[in-house]
């Protein structure tokens, strides 16, 4: 996907190159806070007590990061197989409405067997979105760039349409859905922490938590250790190589889409199931994007996801308490680090890389 | 000759790749109106060497002198200014544009192109008539056959005013009757003054139109003699070189029934050219069947549509005796059958580079049940599959679990075929085991694919390296262009009659 | 006559639909035909929007708006050459960054700067680009169908419009009859052929960039300084994107890039005008799906059922000398 790799010391690789990009963005970012008239130091130490100064606040950065969790394990997946999935956004939203459309209408449906429904409808709904572009890519050649961009556009109009026009609530104006029947709410984390004798402050923070980290142990089990993740590394690594080997590149192609798809739509789990309660416009709020940068960041490794994502959480809860106390710094500062983070991690990494490659061969040979 | 001074003089070129050291102090004088010809194998640094003198590398070291002035070489454009004009092997052409504004590119003469277009219109109809180098100033550059694409390349040079013309192995991609009116050509132009280098591999060509050939070989200058005082086989001695002859001890064959054959199999690339033309051959048991030829010649496309990597434009296939379909042409399947296979290019195929050394160690294994049950692997049981490989083949560090990448060429290349060998196959497909392999290793190698024939595997082996060929071999069926030149047993034939061969020239044949 | 002077309704306001799509469809055409891929269309309109916008209200000089929006947007083309070309990035994650540093930055700082909610205060007088009139409208205009045409379809519009027109004239002028428009369609096709022919493949996809930095910059201001009067948050609401579409429904060419910029517009224009309207047997008429139309027909076309889009074939890869 990009020019020959640079060799590095594999902790270099790992950990060194995306610090560097992160402290890159994070400085860039403070000259913006400076050029607005505010000072840097003490907005990032607003910052980290909004998102991790409380229990709440940090329910709070742990909710969104789960968003990120999904989004970057979906980027991830695709990327192993040597895929950009940049519809992640698109999606997300199919996954709403697969959500949706089973908590409204098997509504009579016990919570425990509602919910894991609604669960399995996002993931299938985001998967089916990345269907088309997949096989496009895989049979036709169609570039899957592209096509997921396209389909991200064409996810907004379609959940437009349907919210304005099909399942919007009677008698509202505002583009959502009736409220989901209680039983397919996804359980609050402080409330199940309460049963089980541990009190903690209330936030959005839900199961889904659990759910996103629980997909992050299946996608490393899946991905190094299983025959289809090996497959799918060896499409991405070295397609020459999986010829050589009969490994079906066009199946392998569809089935990671699928799965990135499938993880990029349990987004709506969180979101819609979990908090929300019903379907509304752009619930989404940009996560298929931030789970690029997560991905770059976590080198679409997920424990690498995991953290990356812990640091978006903190930046969205400690960018949204930091709004609040210093409007000037509104919640926009965010798309703004997640830019530059995407910038320094994942097109201009060579700047950190060529000069750390020289240093460590000029260490070497001395 | 004048007493012009000579038209080319390098002196003491010097360029590395990384680990490879591509020309080692390379001298070369080339007299002003000659046609020189070099010739060396695949590898041997004469591109590398044109590069340099048309700008396109940078040397390490050494002087350059054009028209016996020093001239200081960085880029094209300056090779251009010097009067230097270059005929790439692969062309340097814009196929979706015209013959014109390829020809054009860089030489528009205004900022707007309609002036210089007239003019270059002009000057394309006058080379036309002077040269029979007629073409149509506005086809489509990717629709017209190789032959005319090249004589855009040529012409793009002569419109530039290149008094010193480089082709690269020109005649590859020409039919002989072109190849023979592009050598009428060159002789005009050297006749009217003009310098050409010509690269090729091919002896007969270097016969037929130079007046000086140098010979390159492993980066090195070895020889520049007159053509007139030199001849083919003189000439084949010098692109090989006296090696030590690898002497690989080994029992007379005994082979048994047919294996793996092909009937009359055509392999087309991307473009549609035939790279594989018409080629019938059989392998029996308890034989090795050495393919020799210059890189390039069909050899590796018909390993890999063997293995059945790349589909058949025309013939087929048979194992054991029985026609494959079209669908059990797969590699997985064929694997199935006991046809197993070593790749020429290990880190392109062969191996995963960014992959744990026991995760390449099952490449294209990597269904099998010992690896794990159902969709899970069994990573103890890989690992310790790859330890017990590593073991027997004395891979390396011995480290599993270390990246494929870090491993040297030997060490991964006994990884491939450990992975290979070990499972007991009927027929082997083997290429070039050991490019980029030190010594001991190499004769690891061989010492294995011995005793695999002696187990009544049936091997096939490509390989660039001639002497390897010879030291293994059973039969050997030299490749040039596609086909299959000539079929030798190697006791009946030396590394001069092969090169011969190799060119395209049988002598025996000839003689008969 | 209603339904003519509708027509002409529509028509008039898909012209002004269609000019920022024309703007970065050009800009993608540029930047695409030299080998780099431009997926940060649309956030280099958008940080023009927001400087043109802010620059007009702070000079109250429409053309010190547009200036603004084309430096800035310019900027943001080059922090993408550079990742692009010199650095030999990833193009399509370098796009994906200067799309969200759009978004984040605009509303950041125009948060920052008025207090409004990311909005520059409205634009009024000097500050906008007011419409001309053409010569000889007016007095046409009575004249039946040519002269409503002419006098609200073709006259009447800012000079960014015509400036859009003008861009496309000397696209397909520079690309076809130029030197550069020669090298620069080489160099997206096969730059090793540019390269052996003594021409610098940087320094062409460089200027490419930038050309394409000062187009978006045209678009962006156009959005805001003369179509609008002032920034809005997220303003160009995708149509970087629908450019994109667009770019490679015209399959890279000039000419064709206008007419479908102008379909994309009239689409748009026409979704507008049906918002809520009731066609009997139909019911209320799905305007999302005429605005998804360009998205939809896209991947159809690259899906290769209605003929083939083939893009510059050495476009999205970095240019490094073969060993």
């Amino acid at each position: 996907m990009s020019a020959a790799p640079i060799e590095l010391p594999r902790w270099v690789d790992l950990v060194l190159v995306p610090m560097l990009a992160v402290v890159a963005a994070f400085f860039v970012a403070g000259l913006v806070v400076l050029a607005i008239g505010e000072n840097p130091l003490q907005a990032t130490a607003l910052l980290l007590r909004g998102a991790l100064g409380s229990g709440e606040g940090i329910g709070f950065t742990l909710y969104y990061a789960t968003n990120f969790i999904f989004t970057g394990l979906a980027v991830a997946v695709a990327y192993h197989a040597g895929l950009f999935n940049i519809g992640g956004e698109g999606q997300a939203t199919l996954g709403g409405l697969g959500a949706a459309l089973v908590c409204l209408n098997l509504e009579g449906l016990p919570g425990w067997l509602l919910a894991p429904l609604g669960i399995l409808a996002s993931a299938a709904f985001g998967a089916a979105w990345a269907l088309i572009p997949a096989y496009l890519q895989a049979k036709r050649g169609s570039h899957i760039v592209i096509t997921t961009i396209m389909f991200n556009m064409l996810a907004s109009a379609l959940i437009v349409y349907l919210l304005v026009n099909v399942m919007g609530r009677a008698g509202s104006m505002a583009p959502e859905t009736r409220p989901f029947p209680a039983a397919s709410h996804i359980p609050f984390m402080h409330v199940v922490l309460q049963g089980l004798g541990f009190p903690v402050p209330a936030s959005p923070l839900n199961l889904s938590f659990v759910l996103a980290l629980a997909m992050a142990v299946l996608m490393w089990v899946v991905i190094w250790r299983t025959r289809l993740g090996y497959a799918i590394r060896t499409v991405g690594a070295n397609p020459t190589a999986a010829v050589y080997a009969g490994i079906p590149i066009a199946r392998i192609t569809v089935i990671a889409m699928l799965i990135s798809g499938a993880l990029a739509g349990l987004v709506a789990v969180n979101e819609i199931m979990g908090v929300q309660e019903r379907l509304l416009l752009e619930f989404t709020a940009g996560a298929g994007f931030i789970g690029i940068a997560v991905a770059l960041m976590g080198r679409s490794h997920p424990l690498g996801i995991v953290l990356a994502s812990i640091l978006f959480g903190v930046l969205y809860q400690g960018g949204t308490e930091l709004a609040f106390e210093r409007p000037a710094i509104t919640r926009d500062m965010i798309v703004t680090i997640s830019g530059l983070v995407i910038l320094f991690a994942g097109a201009l990494d060579g700047i950190f890389r060529r000069p750390l490659a020289q240093f460590f061969a000029r260490r070497k040979g001395a | 000759m004048t007493g012009r001074p000579p038209a080319i003089a390098l002196a003491g070129i010097d360029k590395r790749f990384g680990e490879v050291h591509a020309n080692k102090a390379v001298d070369l004088v080339v007299a002003a109106g000659s046609i020189h010809g070099i010739v060396g194998e695949n590898g041997a640094g004469k591109s590398t060497l044109m590069s340099i003198l048309y700008g396109f590398y940078e040397a390490d070291a050494g002087e350059i002198r054009v028209a016996g002035r020093p001239v200081n070489i960085r880029a094209p454009r300056e090779a251009i200014a010097a009067g230097i004009g270059m005929v790439h092997q692969h062309f340097m052409l814009v196929e979706p544009l015209t013959v014109l504004d390829n020809v054009m590119l860089g030489a528009e003469g205004g900022a707007l192109l309609a002036g210089g277009a007239r003019r270059l219109r002009a000057e394309l109809d006058r080379l036309g008539r002077d040269y029979g180098l007629v073409i149509d100033p506005d086809a489509i550059v990717g629709d017209l056959p190789v032959g005319l694409q090249q004589r855009v390349e040529i012409l793009k040079a002569l419109v530039r005013g290149a008094d010193i013309l480089i082709l690269d192995e020109p005649t590859a991609v020409l039919t002989p009757e072109e190849a023979d009116a592009l050598f009428r050509l060159l002789k005009i132009l050297a006749s009217e003054g003009k310098t050409v280098i010509l690269i090729t591999h091919k002896l007969r060509e270097i016969m037929a139109v130079t007046d000086m050939v140098s010979v390159m070989r492993r980066g090195e200058m070895v020889a520049t003699v007159p053509t007139s005082g030199t001849s083919p086989s003189q000439l084949a001695e010098l692109m090989v070189g006296r090696r030590v002859l690898l002497r690989v001890d080994k029992a007379p064959a005994s082979p048994g029934a047919v294996r793996l054959a092909a009937e009359g199999m055509t392999v087309r690339d991307g473009q549609g050219t035939p790279r594989v033309d018409n080629v019938s051959l059989s392998l029996r048991g308890g034989e090795i069947v050495g393919i020799a030829g210059i890189a390039g010649n069909g050899q590796s496309e018909l390993l890999e549509a063997l293995a059945g990597m790349r589909p058949l434009a025309a013939g087929r296939i048979l194992v054991d005796g029985t026609p494959l379909a079209a669908d059990e042409l797969d590699p997985h399947k064929l694997r199935g059958r006991g046809l197993l296979h070593v790749p020429e290019d290990r880190l392109r195929m062969g191996l995963v580079p960014p992959f744990e050394a026991c995760e390449s160690a099952i490449l294209g294994f990597q269904q099998e049940d010992r690896y794990g049950s159902g969709v899970i692997m069994d990573r103890a049981g890989v690992v310790a599959d790859t330890a017990k490989k590593m073991e027997d083949y004395d891979v390396r560090p011995r480290a599993p679990l270390l990246k494929t990448a870090k491993f040297s060429g030997g060490n991964q290349q006994k990884l491939v075929l450990a992975r290979e060998i070990e499972r007991q196959p009927r027929v082997l497909l083997v290429g070039q085991p050991t490019r980029g392999v030190d010594i001991g290793a190499i004769e690891f190698i061989h010492r294995r694919l011995v005793a695999l024939r002696d187990e009544g595997v049936a091997v096939l082996l490509v390989s660039v390296e001639l002497e390897e060929i010879m030291a293994l071999s059973d039969r050997i069926v030299v490749m040039c262009g596609g086909r299959i030149t000539g079929e030798r047993r190697p006791q009946d034939t030396d590394e001069r009659d092969l090169g011969l061969l190799m060119a395209g020239v049988d002598e025996r044949a000839e003689a008969a | 006559m209603d339904w003519l002077s509708t027509g002409i309704a529509v028509f008039d306001s898909g012209v002004r639909l269609a000019v920022p799509l024309l703007f970065a469809c050009l800009a993608g055409l540029w930047s695409e035909r030299s080998g780099v891929v431009d997926i940060g269309l649309e956030g280099k309109m958008l940080v023009a929007a927001f400087a043109g916008a802010a620059a007009a209200h702070a000079t109250g000089n429409a053309w010190a708006g547009l200036g603004a929006g084309i430096l800035v947007s310019t900027a943001f083309a080059l922090v993408h050459g550079f990742a692009a070309i010199s650095q030999r990035g990833n193009q399509i994650v370098s796009g994906v960054a200067v799309n969200m540093l759009a978004v984040g930055l605009t509303a950041l700082v125009g948060n920052a700067w008025y207090k409004q909610g990311g909005r520059t205060p409205p634009l009024e007088g000097a500050a906008r680009f007011e419409p001309i009139t053409l010569p000889g409208a007016d007095a046409i205009r009575g004249v039946p169908i040519v002269g409503p045409l002419y006098a609200d379809v073709i006259s009447g519009h800012t000079v960014l419009v015509y400036i859009a027109v003008l861009a496309t004239v000397l696209t397909a002028w520079v690309l076809a009859r130029t030197r550069f428009g020669l090298r620069l369609r080489a160099v997206g096709e096969n730059p090793a052929a540019v390269d052996t022919a003594g021409i610098s493949v940087m320094g062409l996809r460089y200027t490419a960039v930038v050309l394409a930095g000062v187009l978006c910059g045209l678009g962006g201001a156009y959005l805001s300084v003369a179509q609008a009067a002032g920034f809005l948050t997220q303003m160009t609401a995708g149509k970087g994107f629908i450019a994109l579409a667009a770019l490679i429904f015209a399959k890279w060419r000039a000419w064709p890039a206008l007419a479908t910029c102008l379909l994309f517009g009239l689409l748009d224009a026409v979704s507008i005008r049906l918002q809520g309207v009731v066609v009997p047997g139909i019911g209320q008429v799905p305007v999302q799906a005429i605005q998804a139309l360009p998205y939809a027909l896209t991947v159809v076309l690259l899906a290769g059922f209605i003929g083939r889009a083939i893009p510059p074939r050495a476009s999205g890869l970095p240019y490094v000398k073969e060993r």
